[in-house]
């Protein structure tokens, strides 16, 4: 039987709380063209997430998360090349890089920050595959969905704002007109700088997301913050008429006695089962 | 000759004209339309009024059917069809999901002008795109106690299912009632 439609019509909050309570095992599929992202759950907790067809093995992750260096990477992909998931945790494990609490942690941030995402679908078509389970060589994790649910439900509520206020990123943006204005002086982190480096009338706010790597919500977040700051501003790139309604038949509730109406309803049961 | 009724309701495009049409004896009375809104567009026609199909119980006691219009621009009939019902059935299209809000505000709603007893029908469970009902159950925001039965509207024989557990609350109804004074009574919505 299929669980699917689309996000526009049954929102991510319905379905993961219908996940959660119905303690589902199987992997929903979300499309958003380009995007296609695979959550997989166990007995309606989030096991798995992978993004695309194609999934990044646990060195990127680890590398990802700061856990790993560039140059443990280059050995690691030498030495273990071929090496399940599950295999090469172990093998980290066990040569006393990693601890297992740094692996399971790492990987239930990347498969948050997939899921994360999905708060931010508007739309989008959903189907739930109850047969897709992760791959076997992959190492899956257990995250109850309440929390989750709740924190992403804020994030839509963020989110929703956020459309509000930019309502488009096939908007552009230019620096407002404030003379004495330094930008060198303002207090921006390395992300808000990436941000600002692309700023220029010719480019939409969707190309500077994609040229950062950032997802609508993030990018969205940092312009909402220059916006407020005064330091940018938005600018634009180029029924049938009803008939009569039937006479209705005068029909009355049955005034009766108690025996009479069961009567009745026993009457009408007998009849319809002969049907 | 003693006549009562039943109300057949749900969204747009649910099945609840064909749901009286499988089992009543006349051919339905239907005040069906071509509809006019491109966004309703998954059918050719809707009711705007009401359908109404008959079952002959006995020589001396009809049951009518009253199916709603499925539009919301038509629910000033609502209340007019819920008056003096013995039961209503909300239908609710399985395969549509986009749907499912709009059945449970039905539902309400009816339950707001008479608390009768009630069943919620799936149907079109014979389409593959069809949900569990569990999931269904689920996604509608029903108690364990609210019956939620499949159902194929042009099969008869799942048609008469959901009549004869309607049919069966009714009858549980009555004894609840025989049981509690008024103010007990209990009804999950």
């Amino acid at each position: 039987m299929a669980l699917k439609g689309n996000l526009r019509d049954f929102s991510i909050t319905q379905l993961l709380n219908l996940i959660s309570m119905a303690r589902k095992t199987g992997t929903l599929i979300l499309e958003r063209e380009p995007e296609q992202i695979y959550i997989s759950f166990r007995e309606g907790k989030l096991s798995y997430a992978r993004n695309g067809k194609d999934s990044a093995g646990l060195t990127m992750v680890l590398y990802r998360a700061k856990k790993l260096n560039a140059s443990q990477v280059r050995i690691i992909n030498e030495k273990a090349a071929g090496m399940s998931d599950k295999e090469l945790g172990l093998l980290l494990i066990n040569s006393n890089l990693l601890s297992q609490r740094e692996i399971l942690t790492s990987l239930q941030l990347y498969y948050l920050s997939m899921f994360n995402r999905l708060f931010t679908w508007n739309e989008g078509l959903f189907r739930f595959d109850n047969e897709l389970l992760p791959p076997k060589d992959k190492i899956t994790v257990r995250i109850n969905l309440e929390n989750l649910i709740i924190e992403g439900t804020r994030k839509m509520r963020e989110w929703e704002q956020l459309q509000d206020e930019i309502p488009s990123l096939d908007m552009a943006l230019r620096f407002s007109d404030r003379p004495g204005v330094n930008l060198r002086n303002l207090n921006l982190n390395v992300e808000e700088w990436k941000v600002i480096s692309f700023i220029n009338p010719k480019n939409t706010i969707h190309q500077i997301a994609k040229a950062t790597n950032k997802n609508d919500l993030e990018i969205r977040r940092i312009i909402y913050s220059f916006i407020q700051a005064g330091l940018v501003e938005l600018i634009r790139p180029a029924g049938p008429t009803l008939p009569p309604p039937p006479v209705q038949p005068k029909i009355t509730a049955p005034q009766a006695s108690k025996t009479e109406q069961k009567s009745l309803i026993f009457r009408i049961i007998s009849r319809i089962r002969s049907l | 000759m003693q006549t009562v009724k039943m109300v057949v309701t749900g969204p747009f495009n649910a099945g609840k004209t064909e749901f009286i049409r499988s089992v009543s004896e006349i051919d339905v009375v239907s005040t069906e339309r071509k509809i006019s809104s491109d966004a309703e567009k998954v059918k050719d026609q809707t009711t705007v009024a009401m359908d109404f199909g008959r079952i002959s119980i006995d020589e001396n006691l009809v049951l009518y059917l009253f199916g709603t219009p499925g539009q919301r621009r038509f629910d000033f009939m609502w209340e007019i069809l819920s008056e003096g019902m013995l039961g209503f059935i909300v239908m609710v299209d399985s395969a549509r999901p986009e749907t499912f809000r709009e059945a449970r505000n039905i539902l309400e709603t009816f339950h707001a002008y008479a608390p009768t007893p009630y069943v919620v029908a799936a149907n079109k469970q014979d389409d593959p795109d069809a949900w569990e009902v569990e999931d269904m159950r689920i996604a509608l925001r029903l108690s364990s106690e609210v019956k939620l039965l499949p159902c194929v509207a042009t099969d008869k024989e799942t048609v008469k299912s959901v009549l004869l557990e309607l049919l069966y609350s009714i009858l549980e109804e009555m004894e609840i009632s025989d049981v509690l004074p008024n103010d007990e009574k209990h009804l999950d919505a």
